[in-house]
């Protein structure tokens, strides 16, 4: 049923969140098992949990030209765009192709919601933001879109995808879609997303956090820890690879805040990435799970995994280095799944002590290192909407 | 460069405040008979279970209503349908809620209220409404939003070989928030839109994208452009006035600050 998907290389790629920020950090704190996790010190009403959080953005401003971004969020994008030399790359992109012609997609769940609700907390008698924070730029869903454009001087078509925790793995598909049909020579993807009252209330309030750091696939586990990242990626059709072979995106049909209790939404996501790349089950290395740690994610998702691929293949939910970092997952998620590839680190699972009967042989708790050709990364978000991304290490299968 | 994209229109699906319903508003946009003088109240989304019809945010009620008649004017089943939902604001009112809460006293933040207020949620409730498993994304790009989602619903009904459901909406924004991201009234649009000519098909669309450094913004007459005045969806209109009046007409979008995207809407000769 599915067309193939034209493979794209990975030219440059990076991730910062609270494990580390760039490839080198991320992955030091992955071969240590250090998490990033820490005590919430971000919300000023109580809330007993623990965060993602990522250091240092309170005293790195936008520099003067991006000045009317100024934002948690913004500053976020910002800070990841420093790293593994992803500017450079994008810089000589834009020589090679013309800024016009490199399409930009990125994905967030609630993008600079932060700037908004400090507008309301300090809103005037007259219904007013207070003068800093009138902004429009810094008000929408889009203000990562418009920033992370402006920012690397691009020019082409630019979009912002919000489907909560599957976003920035969604950009992928609508990246390689866009240069497929010729619409771009080359895409910029990426996601941020950064803590916020909405989501740590929110998501408490829906009972899916975790008083703890969170345990995924533990038995004993009790929810989500909320984190932040930024992560980027440039997609060409030449390169050196990795590469992006295919994706499978669904949709749950079943429950706004639940996944369907049989995982057919998140089966048909990953056979769409198998049958988009022609990859076989059998042949898939490692996968990076979703794997938030909450009752039934975890649940669902182990069953299907235990189910569909061989006992060779290794799964592991990375969440208890930074916490289930929303519409950045997606991007996070994807940068461990191409260093899998790149540097055979397989990484186990952080914080579990006890794995749920659910799980099979796939899932593991210790990191292992081994040839990795084929990677896969699953993203499932609120509302039933599933990504898969599938990744190899050459252009062929 | 690239190419031009054709796609064919099978189905339409609409609903403003001055223009409820296809129906009316294909009559009044192309000069036929008058605007009622009132807005309408919003439709009921009949595809919920009725505890759940009143309490539907607006955003939901309206995305739901359009995208359900697109479907039928198509003879297309929800289900077989990936979808492409295109907001500029979402549901800006389930946002001044929470933010009003969050201000106040964060511990009281409704979880309903929450889930309501993410992107995707108009999505989330067709696809679980109709039982759809089909992907669907949910995407914004402020004043380029229209554009942008008719993009991607043709590359992803080009790609996939399959027809594809676009659904473009936005409401009265409301409080605080409404003084950043302004709009008045509802619009929402849909379209299924397929790669394959059929015949009942409505028109061909022909797309091109080209870099723009001043992209231009075709307008719909006046009269219909006062009838939706001031909501961020706005840019919709001139395409359901092409699609309405049945003749040709070439439309120009803002897809990013320096891209145009050009529609050639070319009415078919069995549309009715």
């Amino acid at each position: 049923m599915s067309s193939r998907a034209l493979p794209l290389s990975i030219t440059a790629y990076t991730a910062s969140c609270a494990a580390g920020n760039g490839r080198a950090a991320l992955l030091t704190a992955l071969r240590a098992r250090r998490s990033g996790l820490t005590r919430n010190d971000f919300t000023e009403a109580p809330l007993e949990t623990w965060i993602g959080r990522v250091h240092g953005l309170e005293s790195q401003p936008l520099p003067g030209h991006l000045a009317q971004w100024e934002c948690r969020n913004d500053r976020l994008a910002w800070h990841g765009l420093q790293f593994d030399d992803f500017l450079l790359a994008v810089a000589a992109a834009r020589e090679r192709y013309g800024a016009g012609r490199i399409a930009l997609v990125m994905g967030t769940s609630t993008s600079s919601i932060g700037a908004t609700e400090e507008g309301y907390r300090r809103v005037l008698p007259d219904g007013q933001y207070p003068e800093d924070l009138r902004r429009p730029a810094v008000h929408s869903v889009h203000s990562l879109g418009e920033f992370v454009q402006a920012a690397l001087g691009l020019t082409g078509t630019t979009v912002t995808v919000a489907t909560a925790c599957s976003s920035s793995a969604k950009v992928f598909a609508q990246a390689e879609r866009l240069i497929r049909l010729g619409l771009a020579d080359a895409a910029v993807v990426g996601g941020v997303d950064t803590l916020c009252n909405s989501v740590l209330f929110g998501f408490n309030a829906l009972e899916l956090v975790s008083a703890e750091p969170c345990r995924p696939f533990d038995r004993a586990r009790r929810g989500i820890s909320l984190g932040e990242a930024a992560g980027f990626a440039l997609l060409e059709r030449e390169g050196d690879g990795p590469w992006l072979l295919g994706y499978g995106e669904s949709s749950d049909a079943h429950h706004m805040s639940s996944p369907h209790p049989q995982g057919t939404g998140a089966r048909l996501a990953i056979e769409g990435a198998l049958a988009r790349s022609g990859v076989a089950a059998q042949d898939i290395d490692y996968i990076n799970l979703h794997g938030t740690a909450s009752q039934k994610n975890d649940e669902v998702e182990a069953r299907i995994v235990a189910e569909m691929f061989p006992a060779r293949t290794r799964a592991s939910s990375t969440k208890g280095w930074m916490g289930h970092t929303l519409g950045a997952a997606g991007i996070v998620e994807a940068v461990i799944a191409l260093l899998a590839l790149e540097t055979g680190l397989m990484p186990g699972t952080l914080n579990t002590a006890d794995l749920d009967e659910a799980c099979g042989p796939q899932i593991r708790l210790d990191n292992d290192e081994g040839e990795v050709r084929f990677a896969m990364s699953n993203s499932f978000g609120f509302g039933g909407s599933n990504c898969t991304l599938l990744f190899g290490r050459e252009r062929t299968p | 460069m690239n190419a031009p994209l054709d796609i064919f229109v099978e189905g339409v699906g609409f609903w403003a405040s001055r223009l409820p319903g296809w129906d009316v508003a294909r009559a009044v946009l192309r000069g036929a008979s008058a605007a009622p003088p009132a807005a309408a109240a919003r439709p009921s989304p009949s595809l919920l279970p009725p505890a759940e019809r009143r309490r539907a945010p607006d955003t939901v009620a309206v995305a739901l209503e359009v995208a359900a008649r697109a479907c039928e004017n198509a003879g297309r089943d929800p289900k077989s349908l990936a979808s492409v939902f295109a907001s500029a604001n979402g549901d800006l009112p389930v946002s001044d809620a929470i933010c009003d809460t969050l201000a106040k006293n964060p511990a009281l933040t409704s979880p309903t209220k929450f889930h309501n207020s993410v992107h995707n949620a108009a999505a989330g409730y067709w696809t679980i409404a109709t039982g759809c498993m089909k992907p669907y994304t949910a995407i914004c790009a402020r004043d380029c939003t229209f554009a942008q989602g008719l993009l991607e619903s043709v590359a992803q009904a080009l790609t996939e070989a399959a027809p594809v459901l676009l659904v473009a909406y936005d409401i009265e924004s409301r409080g605080p928030a409404a003084t950043m991201q302004p709009s008045r009234g509802v619009l929402a649009g849909a379209l299924v839109l397929s790669p394959e000519r059929r015949e009942r098909n409505l028109a061909r669309l022909t797309l091109d994208v080209r870099e723009d450094a001043n992209p231009r913004r075709s307008a719909a007459r006046a009269e219909n452009s006062a009838l939706v005045a001031g909501n961020a969806m706005a840019d919709a209109l001139p395409l359901f006035e092409a699609l309405a009046d049945g003749t040709e007409r070439e439309i120009a979008q803002r897809l990013a600050p320096r891209m145009t995207l050009s529609i050639r809407v070319s009415p078919l000769e069995t549309s009715s």
